[in-house]
């Protein structure tokens, strides 16, 4: 499926609630496919797909939308894994950008990005579903940023897109939720971006962790990527009681919703 | 049945408009599979034979299991807020602080929303102990803190599974990457500048986490626990 066509789809707000039952003639797959599919694919993923419905899908429980929900959420995923994929590789090869003191942790996250993006497209190909393509990125966001030779903006960015993806992964919890090995997959992906996203933030002398909805000296471009973080009530707990708001709100990061990831991405995506 | 703990913090609040919120769909079966007919206050708390509490069943036991394991987190960062290591830097006081602030927070906040939710399933304060650590060696902190974090990461990753509210596992997900955070912070405090932020001990070569079962994080953990308690739907007993 074209990537932007997904990003359309991702960027309706609908589209991850209530309103599923469209996908089901979009996806068009009968039952006999359906059944084929699972029949097809390796790594024990299909053994889990006719779980039934639990996520945010009200009104419909047809398991065509569930596996849509599923692999939507899994080719969101990709984007942004190609996108921070191909950041690391292009500031990595760009001369005397990245000081050798600071290598070796970008060496790391690359590996890491590069990882994703294969380990995606593989679970996405099991699901009986085509992996979609790398779009062409423009990391200077039509101008706006020199990422590859202002070493503090590569900084810059390179925090955006991790705090982006520790949010944008948590986001889709509930729409992989389905699917428990798919589940797991993404939290382990989820969790290396967190530990990514401190460690930029460190180079950058910020905490590791986002207080308030704070950034840490960051441009006024990156805001959409940390609104909401300053949230301090979880399920109806105060978490600023105890020590303020600031631990309050950084003891929980926030989600991000599949289109606000996918206006973020798109911001870079020529 | 009494019930058997008290929240005794005065800000652990849960805003009862939006009970629904937290309301668990396994309450029911939890309350029934805890067998607890007969016991009092001090037999529910303490080892005393059968009278071991039992985390639950379904998404009850999912978040006693993780309120278990912020209580220990919570426990081992008040101790070394309360006696830092000698020569602690400002830099490292700071983290401390924070990770005490965020633990005790996590902690409080299960204590809440169980509490809430389904009172007469909450786990009960436990006791802790920490054999082989040095608290005032920064070694021995920063590999204990170290453990506890990739610990609680690992945890939170093979436990997601088991959860059934959507809404629970969101909020399972909002703490499990602030663990993380901390795992990354730790690590680079050992070995600054280094790869071990993400370290290969820990992340395979698919760029994956670590993500275990329950079984295997209380084999690991329990060292640090005290009071026993048992999980028997996931094999912990």
């Amino acid at each position: 499926m074209n990537i932007l066509k997904i990003l359309d789809k991702l960027s309706d707000d609908k589209f991850f609630t209530s309103d599923m039952s469209r996908l089901d003639t979009l996806t068009g797959i009968t039952n006999m496919g359906k059944k084929a599919a699972i029949a097809a694919i390796p790594l024990g993923l299909g053994a889990l797909m006719t779980t039934p419905v639990k996520a945010e899908t009200k009104s419909n429980s047809s398991a065509f939308a569930v596996k849509s929900a599923l692999t939507d959420a899994l080719q969101l995923a990709l984007v942004l894994e190609y996108l921070e994929d191909e950041y690391y590789r292009m500031g990595l090869s760009a001369s005397g950008l990245i000081p050798s003191a600071d290598r070796t942790v970008f060496m790391q996250i690359s590996k890491h990005e590069t990882a994703h993006v294969a380990f995606l497209k593989s679970a996405l190909t099991s699901l009986g579903q085509t992996p979609g393509a790398k779009p062409n990125f423009d990391f200077t966001a039509k101008g706006n940023f020199a990422p590859f030779s202002d070493y503090n903006q590569f900084l810059i960015l390179a925090q955006a897109f991790e705090d982006t993806g520790v949010r944008a992964y948590k986001g889709q919890a509930g729409n992989v939720m389905s699917n428990k090995d798919v589940l797991t997959a993404a939290l382990q992906i989820h969790s290396v971006e967190a530990r990514h996203a401190s460690q930029v933030r460190r180079m950058r002398a910020n905490k590791g962790w986002i207080e308030l909805a704070n950034g840490g000296n960051m441009p006024a471009a990156t805001n959409p990527v940390y609104a909401g973080e300053q949230n301090t009530n979880q399920a109806g707990f105060n978490t600023a009681t105890a020590f303020g708001a600031e631990a309050g709100s950084a003891a929980y990061d926030e989600v991000l919703s599949g289109s606000d990831a996918a206006a973020i991405a798109g911001l870079f995506i020529a | 049945m009494k019930k058997t703990i008290n929240v005794s913090n005065q800000g652990v609040t849960l805003d009862t408009g939006r009970r629904n919120f937290l309301k668990l769909s396994g309450v029911g079966l939890a309350v029934a599979g805890l067998a607890l007919v007969g016991c009092n206050d001090d037999d529910m708390i303490i080892n005393n034979g059968g009278n071991v509490f039992d985390l639950g069943m379904g998404d009850v036991g999912v978040l006693n299991y993780a309120y278990a394991l912020e209580q220990l987190e919570a426990d081992f960062y008040t101790k070394v807020v309360n006696n830092f290591y000698t020569g602690i830097s400002s830099v490292e006081k700071e983290i401390f602080t924070d990770l005490y602030h965020h633990e005790v927070i996590h902690r409080d906040f299960f204590k809440a929303a169980i509490g809430g939710a389904a009172p007469n399933s909450i786990l009960p304060t436990l006791e802790f102990q920490y054999p082989n650590v040095n608290f005032s060696d920064r070694n021995s902190v920063l590999a204990t803190a170290k453990a506890l974090e990739d610990t609680g990461v690992a945890a939170y990753n093979g436990a997601g599974k088991y959860i059934t509210n959507a809404d629970y596992l969101v909020i399972a997900g909002k703490i499990v990457s602030v663990e993380a955070r901390h795992a990354s912070a730790i690590r680079n405090l050992i070995k600054p500048g280094s790869a071990d932020f993400s370290g290969d001990d820990v992340i395979d070569a698919n760029g994956l986490d670590l993500a275990k079962e329950p079984k295997d994080i209380v084999a690991v953990a329990g060292g640090f626990i005290k009071t026993p308690f048992t999980w028997k739907e996931r094999g912990i007993s």
